[in-house]
């Protein structure tokens, strides 16, 4: 057996070019195979994570995909705003930890503007209850202070220091802009790979003061206030867009839910975070598979190439093969050859794939988290060896036509290849 | 040892079951040492005889018998290991595998063969030995067999055929590649090597002139030899 191992070798260094491109066809197929298992879940555990160690968001009454969808992604607009006054009320329940109010609705070039305390920034958490971290700078204290989530920054270029300007609503209409109010940007926050990035950030007080002069969502003709002057106002909120919720034990959650879905005052709406993120991946779900279905065609692809190679490799081999036959090999050991060749083809490109899968895992975390992706497992989980299972058995079952065709060929020429 | 090597009666096959004869033999019986021309033009079925002696062929009717071996008695396994232990082969062309060096190619057999690589000693010193017995230089051993020339790749399958000193030796037109001046000193190198091995040799050959080399002679004839 050894005597033949040693032959399989040889015969397989002679012909390394083929072999070569064959295993690397295999080996991106279950790179790729393993990489879209792994991304997907790293995909659907940061989008669920988005949000994390918040008990509840709260809104004005909408559907729980809408208010997540705007509250957490900053994406289309809310309906209605909550009075200040539900939010102090609710707010005051004491069940509750801490909760923190949102204004959205204004923007700066296509980055939505949340107006909140700086509570915030020491509540919010994302991924693995990760809190916020500050690259650069400070929270926002002056009126017009604001902190730029990593993506902001280094798309426009913003440092400390940088006044920026803010439009209003989704900004592009010309006059819509609160340009005689620049803010001082103060702080940089750290990449999350959450929409928190794409944000830029500001105090309450500042959404109102910056809104004073406007009526209607459009300025007083005739009226501005100078930046110095609007710190006299009272820049209490009459209104937020949403507010998240800390309870003290996690168990009242569906109380507290309860309570604020029943609330006199206005019809109010607090959902889960989790859950609502659950129903919308289920709706992005289609991309999810369609990869999956993706990476199999290049598996299969793959596998075609191994039979290819190995079939046109078989006219070359039936001198090698017949040689063989005269010092004593039998057709099982022909048989015997081609399969292990192809095993191994395949169980090697499945050990690289999984080796480079898991050298991407470990270095590729700064890319990954530039798409918005939460970092990949390394470990390998039961799922993905089930996969490279899968692979394995399919490799050997591609080089059964190969190998009975080899075996039938030896037959046939027994000594003396009819070439 | 005056059985004989090689036995052969009333032998008949076809390829179709109902296609027309391939080979008929009535009887050969080669003793053991002695050497054999078979004489055939091409097309009268020398591979498939070949291929009944070798066993990887089960005749339709009658039986091949190898040292006193009937080998449609023994499992296709078995005459694989048979042919393995006991015979030797040269071929017109294409004998060495390319990618192998020439000592590999020549101890092909031991692997394949316990007996073989036993009777040979050590089994590097006895292909060195032989290799060095027909004319090859020591310093091609390690060299891949696909860098010979025709001549000296005939001469490394000579000594792949004989290392193991197995009982029979086959020789399929070993020569036909060769030019004349030298058939007769590759016949007279293998001849005299097989002898020393005690081996019995079963050379094929188109030309009858090369027949004068050996003890016995048979004519194989289209469809049936006489």
């Amino acid at each position: 057996m050894s005597a033949l191992l040693r032959l399989a070798l040889a015969s397989a260094w002679n012909r390394r070019l083929s072999l070569g491109l064959t295993l690397l066809a295999v080996l991106l197929a279950a790179t790729l195979l393993l990489g879209v298992e792994r991304v997907r879940h790293a995909a659907r555990d940061g989008f669920a994570q988005s949000v994390s160690g918040t008990d509840l968001v709260v809104g004005a009454r909408t559907s729980p995909v809408q208010l997540v969808l705007y509250s957490v992604f900053h994406l289309g607009e809310a309906t209605n705003n909550l009075s200040w006054q539900s939010y102090q009320a609710i707010a005051g329940d004491p069940a509750i930890a801490w909760s923190v109010p949102l204004a959205l609705g204004d923007s700066h070039r296509g980055h939505a503007v949340l107006g909140t305390t700086a509570d915030y920034f020491t509540h919010y958490r994302y991924g693995e209850r990760t809190p916020l971290r500050l690259a650069e700078g400070r929270v926002f204290d002056a009126l017009f202070d604001t902190v730029l989530g990593a993506e902001v920054a280094t798309t426009l270029g913003y440092r400390l220091g940088d006044q920026i300007t803010l439009s209003h609503g989704a900004g592009g209409l010309p006059g819509m802009e609160h340009e005689d109010k620049p803010f001082t940007v103060v702080g940089i926050l750290a990449p999350t790979g959450t929409p928190v990035d794409r944000t830029v950030h500001i105090s309450l007080p500042a959404i109102e003061a910056i809104h004073l002069d406007w009526l209607g969502g459009a300025p007083i003709p005739g009226l501005s206030l100078a930046p110095e002057v609007v710190t006299k106002f009272d820049l209490q909120p009459k209104s937020i867009t949403a507010f998240l919720v800390g309870l003290r034990q996690r168990v009242e959650v569906f109380r507290v839910q309860r309570r604020i879905n029943e609330f006199r005052g206005e019809p109010l709406l607090a959902v889960m975070p989790g859950v609502a993120l659950d129903q919308l991946w289920q709706t992005v779900g289609v991309v999810e598979r369609a990869l999956q279905a993706l990476s199999w065609l290049v598996l299969a692809v793959g596998l075609a190439g191994l039979m290819a190679v190995m079939l046109a490799g078989l006219n070359e081999r039936r001198r090698e093969m017949a040689i063989l036959r005269s010092v004593g090999a039998g057709p099982r050991h022909i048989l015997f050859l081609l399969m292990l060749e192809s095993f191994v083809v395949s169980l090697l490109g499945c050990a690289l794939g999984l080796g480079l899968v898991t050298l991407l895992a470990l270095t590729g975390d700064g890319l990954l988290a530039r798409f918005g992706l939460a970092t990949l497992p390394i470990a390998v989980n039961a799922e993905e060896m089930q996969l490279l299972g899968i692979v394995l058995v399919c490799g050997l079952l591609v080089s059964l036509l190969p190998a009975w065709r080899a075996y039938r060929l030896s037959l046939a020429d027994g000594l003396i290849p009819r070439l | 040892m005056s059985a004989a090597a090689i036995r052969i009666d009333d032998l008949a096959f076809r390829w179709r079951r109902k296609g027309p004869l391939c080979v008929t033999l009535a009887h050969l019986a080669v003793d053991a040492g002695k050497s054999l021309f078979l004489h055939g033009p091409s097309g009268v079925g020398k591979s498939t005889l070949l291929n009944l002696i070798g066993g990887v062929l089960l005749p339709e009717r009658g039986g091949v018998e190898l040292l006193g071996q009937p080998l449609g008695k023994l499992s296709a396994a078995g005459r694989d290991a048979f042919r393995a232990d006991h015979l030797g082969f040269v071929f017109q062309q294409f004998n060495l595998i390319p990618y192998l060096s020439v000592l590999d190619n020549v101890l092909l057999p031991c692997r394949f063969s316990a007996r073989r690589a036993a009777r040979a000693g050590d089994p590097q010193a006895e292909a060195r030995r032989l290799l060095g017995e027909l004319d090859l230089a020591a310093s091609l051993a390690t060299v891949p067999a696909a860098e010979l020339s025709v001549g000296q790749q005939q001469r490394v399958a000579a000594a792949r055929a004989l290392i193991g000193r197995p009982e029979i030796i086959i020789a399929d037109e070993p020569t036909s590649a060769l030019d004349a001046s030298r058939q007769s000193a590759f016949i007279d190198l293998l001849l005299r090597e097989a002898k020393a091995a005690g081996s019995t040799v079963v050379f094929v050959s188109h030309d009858e002139r090369l027949a004068a080399h050996f003890d016995e002679k048979l004519a194989l004839t289209a469809g049936a030899a006489q």
